[in-house]
């Protein structure tokens, strides 16, 4: 890596609320079995899936690499800290474009019941390292952009 | 910057040209002299520098002049900055907790007895 990089770490952390129609036990269960967690965690539909490995314990590892065709891979490479059934998942992870990682973060899942359902809490804490991007994300977050814009500039005019 | 209403109005006014978008997709490749932008345009070199201009004004593009080549590039700060991808992380999340709410509720043991999405 060349020496002139520069090099800088910003800690962030954002915090996610939802209430769920469904029990503790049943929203816990979409994050503890890897058929029901394949469901709704996954890149966007159009990237493709490169490796898997899921060990739902602590001290177990979930790695996640996937990304747009023909594109550099993302990684998802995790490991579980604290599990309280139906009550509280707390897990590491770190990710990576290629090579080249991102950032560190602390997830932490809370369950609570509500009523007949669920109130789930997410706090995420992260460390994102040296503005990390490589010339395809740089491409691909302008794109991206565009198309928010095209799209909301859609509405607009519609 | 792209965060500032003023600002952003700007940016959205630079985009809603089809010439402008393509000269920020262009750039957002990598940099170019305004010849090599004005060079696949059917249009006079003056309406590319004015199409430019627009775009400087807006701060999504910068241009610097050495020698006689004027070089334009993407100023898209705020599409570097770690903001960016704590952003997307978020947003990335907020679409994994709907398909989890879609999941639960495509998947529930007792159908509640309001009409179900199918």
């Amino acid at each position: 890596m060349p020496t002139s990089e520069k090099r800088s770490v910003v800690h962030s952390t954002f915090r996610l609320e939802r209430s769920f129609d469904a029990s503790p036990e049943r929203v816990f269960q979409a994050f503890s079995q890897l058929e029901s967690k394949a469901k709704w965690f996954s890149g966007p539909e159009q990237w493709v899936a490169h490796e898997r490995e899921f060990d739902f314990r602590v001290g177990g590892r979930e790695v996640l690499s996937g990304g747009p065709k023909g594109a550099t891979p993302h990684t998802f490479d995790a490991r579980y800290f604290d599990i309280v059934p139906n009550q509280r998942i707390v897990y590491a992870y770190d990710m990576y474009v290629g090579e080249r990682k991102l950032s560190v973060s602390l997830a932490t899942i809370e369950l609570r019941a509500q009523g007949k359902g669920t109130h789930l809490v997410m706090t995420e804490q992260g460390a994102y390292l040296d503005g990390v991007e490589d010339g395809s994300q740089r491409e691909a977050g302008t794109k991206e952009l565009l198309e928010k814009l095209g799209r909301s500039l859609t509405d607009f005019v519609a | 910057m792209l965060n500032q209403g003023a600002a952003l109005d700007q940016v959205f006014q630079a985009l809603a040209d089809p010439t402008r978008r393509w000269m920020v997709e262009r750039l957002s490749r990598g940099p170019a002299s305004v010849s090599e932008l004005a060079k696949p345009l059917t249009m006079s070199l003056p309406a590319v520098v004015q199409h430019l201009q627009v775009l400087e004004q807006s701060g999504l593009v910068r241009s610097e002049k050495v020698g006689r080549v004027r070089t334009c590039r993407m100023q898209a700060e705020g599409l570097r900055t770690a903001e960016h991808w704590i952003n997307q992380r978020r947003d990335a999340w907020e679409r994994r907790l709907d398909r989890l709410g879609e999941f639960l509720a495509e998947t529930d043991p007792e159908p509640k007895k309001r009409a179900r999405k199918k």
